[in-house]
């Protein structure tokens, strides 16, 4: 069934191969939204060019924004907890990767493939808050810490929503795993009528929409945006951040809203899935090898629409005050997703 | 009666003091904020002092003087021709607004009236400066409230007054246009109707903020019922311009004065609110936006023929005499008392500007709100840091 599981690679080339494409598979989609949204869209909704000058239509401006951010002194407050204030922005980024360990690319493409892996995979996304929060602390000012606590009040607030929608994901496809449950998509049929498998988008809709804004929240993006609030808090947790530590935890931001969008697509949009009926397939072992490589493009695609309305949502919006959050958080996001759950599994018996 | 034992008096004393720890331990303490001077919800050096409890703030008092440059003084050693030049840098998004009430005041002084032409052509320059501010403030409203895009937009749509400004007077932000007895010069050819397709455009900007901002949910739940100003306290703190105008007071002194100016000539309306919370400012802002549109509409169609500028001496020697003049300027109201003593120069200048009796409301208004309201109500009251601090 798998080339790649033919070749008989020693452990330790297994483990640097899964590193590359690891932080591959976090930098690639981080620097691909940042030019796509952050330096086109964004310009283009708001009447401007952008970048023009480093490449051909400013491609390479992410590069040298990079090579500016790296060359800058490493400055730290003098009364900062110098440990935890270093390390704060590695942990924000440790929780993307270990993030994007889970999710599958392809029948084979993927870098583990774990059986509780959506139980996984939001535990560790809480770990950035972790980040935030000793960021905020240790910076020794009072902005970063108004900010850190924002941070960690908003991050668990909406962990819960998040968690609530993809229940009903979970329910439906009766397994925590990616794979299955991207294969139970695609394979999948409605009302047997399989021409286009079943993404659970369709059945999941609501879980989707509140998944979406859980994770417009998760990554701090502008109707959420409290904890950064540029106008309020000059930039909350970050404030005191320069050089590579704020190059840090600009990836960290940018590269968890593509990892976020891969699981999403995962979830809800099939996945690296075409649907199998095309190809006359029916279960896993029967996909072909080439999807390894059409895989992670299609979920590269099913990313970038997905991120793609993360960022037009936080290019448009004025953003909420936190009391207001955390009232549409409990009040309206959690009640909700929990009557999305019974609906779903009243209707996973009854069917 | 009761005897307390020994040991029970000490069990009573010792749960005391564990209560007094308690008590100390939990007492949590205040935080001072300086938001400010330099922030970036100040639009430049203004301080604010907050005392905190959590988010929320107890106590607060604005500082302002950062940037202080002494107008009132320099003015002094300035001739009267001379002093626009210092004064257009007050409020520097409309600053020929700033030019108009001390060249009527020095005018008053010395007994003279601008032409009819030059009257007209003074108000649509000056309202057209309103325009280029209160443009800017519909934006930056954005950006205060998290909303990127507004701004740009805002930004874009002023940069055709300030072409506007630019063709007629030579400065884009200090015109330095105004002169005592008329105006430097005429218009150039073709400006009236380049002014007329810049009003489409500008109407066709103030419902794309309307649509942007005002109609926006999250907008509405972050300005409605922050920030409220009643009546009475508008009155008591001496508020003006559209600060006062959300607390519901209809006034308007471009309508309730008589200045030689061609307000009169045109017809609009002074747009009132009851509310006085931070949506209607907001509110009354963009609807005198609309007003200014209409009023350079129609007194396009109005500019008499005639000389620009009236007979006046080479050197200009203002009479003996003290003369206050106060418009209604973009921010509020502003005003110019002049004393002259029959020099080249004014003998003493009182600059009223409209920003430092709008900020004064604020200890008032900022007790007990939250810190993302804090810069919601700054930027709703719209203060811009020349005018506040001269």
């Amino acid at each position: 069934m798998s080339v790649l599981l033919a070749v008989d690679m020693p452990y330790w080339l297994q483990t640097i191969l899964r590193v590359l494409g690891g932080t591959v598979a976090v930098l690639l989609p981080a620097g691909t939204i940042v030019y796509v949204f952050l330096f086109k869209m964004m310009s283009f909704m708001q009447s401007r060019l952008g970048p023009m000058e480093a490449g051909p239509y400013g491609a390479f401006q992410l590069f040298a924004e990079v090579g500016k951010w790296l060359q800058k002194e490493d400055l730290y407050p003098d009364r900062a907890d110098k440990f935890i204030f270093k390390i704060a922005p590695i942990v924000v980024l440790t929780s993307t990767f270990l993030l994007v360990a889970v999710v599958p690319f392809g029948p084979d493409a993927w870098f583990t493939n774990f059986e509780a892996g959506v139980f996984y995979a939001l535990a560790v996304s809480s770990v950035s808050v972790l980040g935030i929060l000793i960021a905020g602390w240790a910076s020794a000012n009072k902005y970063s810490l108004l900010g850190g606590l924002r941070a960690a009040g908003q991050l668990i607030a909406y962990e819960l929503p998040m968690v609530l929608a993809v229940i009903g994901v979970v329910i439906q496809a009766g397994s925590m795993n990616f794979q299955e449950i991207v294969v139970a998509q695609n394979a999948g049929e409605i009302f047997g009528w399989n021409g286009i498998g079943n993404p659970y988008i369709l059945t999941q809709m609501v879980g989707f929409i509140i998944f979406m804004i859980a994770v417009q929240a998760e990554l701090t993006q502008t109707p959420f945006d409290m904890p950064i609030a540029e106008s309020e808090l000059v930039s909350g947790y970050m404030t005191e951040y320069s050089g590579f530590r704020f190059l840090m935890f600009f990836i960290g931001e940018f590269a968890t809203a593509g990892v976020f969008s891969l699981i999403a697509a995962a979830l809800f949009l099939g996945g690296w899935g075409i649907p199998f009926a095309w190809f006359g397939w029916d279960s896993m072992d029967s996909v072909d090898n080439w999807m390894n490589i059409v895989g992670p493009l299609i979920m590269f695609t099913k990313m970038m629409v997905l991120s793609g309305i993360i960022m037009w949502v936080r290019f448009s919006y004025p953003r909420f005050r936190e009391d207001q959050l955390q009232k549409f958080a409990w009040k309206v996001l959690i009640p909700v997703s929990l009557l999305n759950i019974m609906a779903t599994a009243i209707l996973k018996v009854a069917f | 009666m009761t005897m307390l034992g020994d040991r029970q008096q000490l069990a009573y004393i010792a749960s005391q003091a564990a209560d007094a720890r308690v008590n100390v331990e939990l007492e949590t303490e205040g935080m001072t904020l300086n938001i400010g001077p330099q922030h970036p919800a100040t639009h430049g050096t203004l301080r604010i002092i907050c005392r905190l409890d959590g988010e929320q703030v107890v106590w607060a008092e604005p500082s302002c003087g950062y940037m202080h440059r002494g107008y009132e003084k320099l003015t002094e050693v300035r001739t009267f021709p001379q002093v626009t030049a210092l004064v257009n840098r007050i409020d520097w998004l409309g600053s020929f607004a700033n030019e108009v009430p001390f060249i009527l005041a020095a005018e008053k002084l010395m007994g003279i009236e601008a032409p009819p032409r030059a009257q007209v052509i003074r108000t649509i320059l000056f309202e057209l400066s309103r325009i280029a501010n209160v443009g800017l403030f519909l934006g930056d409203l954005g950006v205060q409230l998290g909303a990127v895009t507004p701004v740009f937009l805002a930004f874009r749509d002023r940069e055709y007054v300030l072409n506007l400004i630019e063709s007629a007077t030579g400065g884009r932000f200090h015109p330095n246009f105004d002169r005592i007895g008329g105006l430097k010069d005429d218009l150039p050819a073709g400006w009236i109707e380049e002014t007329r397709a810049v009003m489409k455009k500008l109407q066709g900007f103030c419902d794309q903020m309307e649509d942007l901002l005002f109609g926006n949910e999250i907008f509405l739940a972050r300005t409605k019922g922050i920030g409220i100003i009643p009546r009475d306290v508008a009155m008591q703190y001496g508020l003006s311009g559209a600060n006062l105008r959300a607390s519901g007071i209809d006034h308007d002194l471009r309508r309730d004065t008589s200045l030689p100016m061609a307000w009169n000539k045109a017809d609009w309306k002074v747009w009132t609110h009851t509310d006085g919370d931070a949506f209607a400012r907001c509110w009354v802002r963009l609807q005198e936006t609309r007003e200014s549109c209409k009023i350079v509409e129609q007194l396009l169609d109005v500019i008499p023929s005639g000389p620009i500028m009236t007979k006046v001496p080479k050197i200009i020697k203002v009479p003996e005499g003290e003369a206050w003049v106060a418009t209604e300027n973009p921010l509020g109201e502003m005003g110019y008392y002049v004393v002259s003593k029959g020099d080249l120069g004014p003998f003493r200048v009182k600059i009223r500007s409209a920003s430092f009796n709008n900020m004064s409301v604020t200890p008032w208004l900022l007790k007990g709100v939250y810190v993302p309201d804090v810069i919601t109500i700054l930027a709703s009251l719209y203060f811009i840091l020349g005018d506040l601090d001269r």
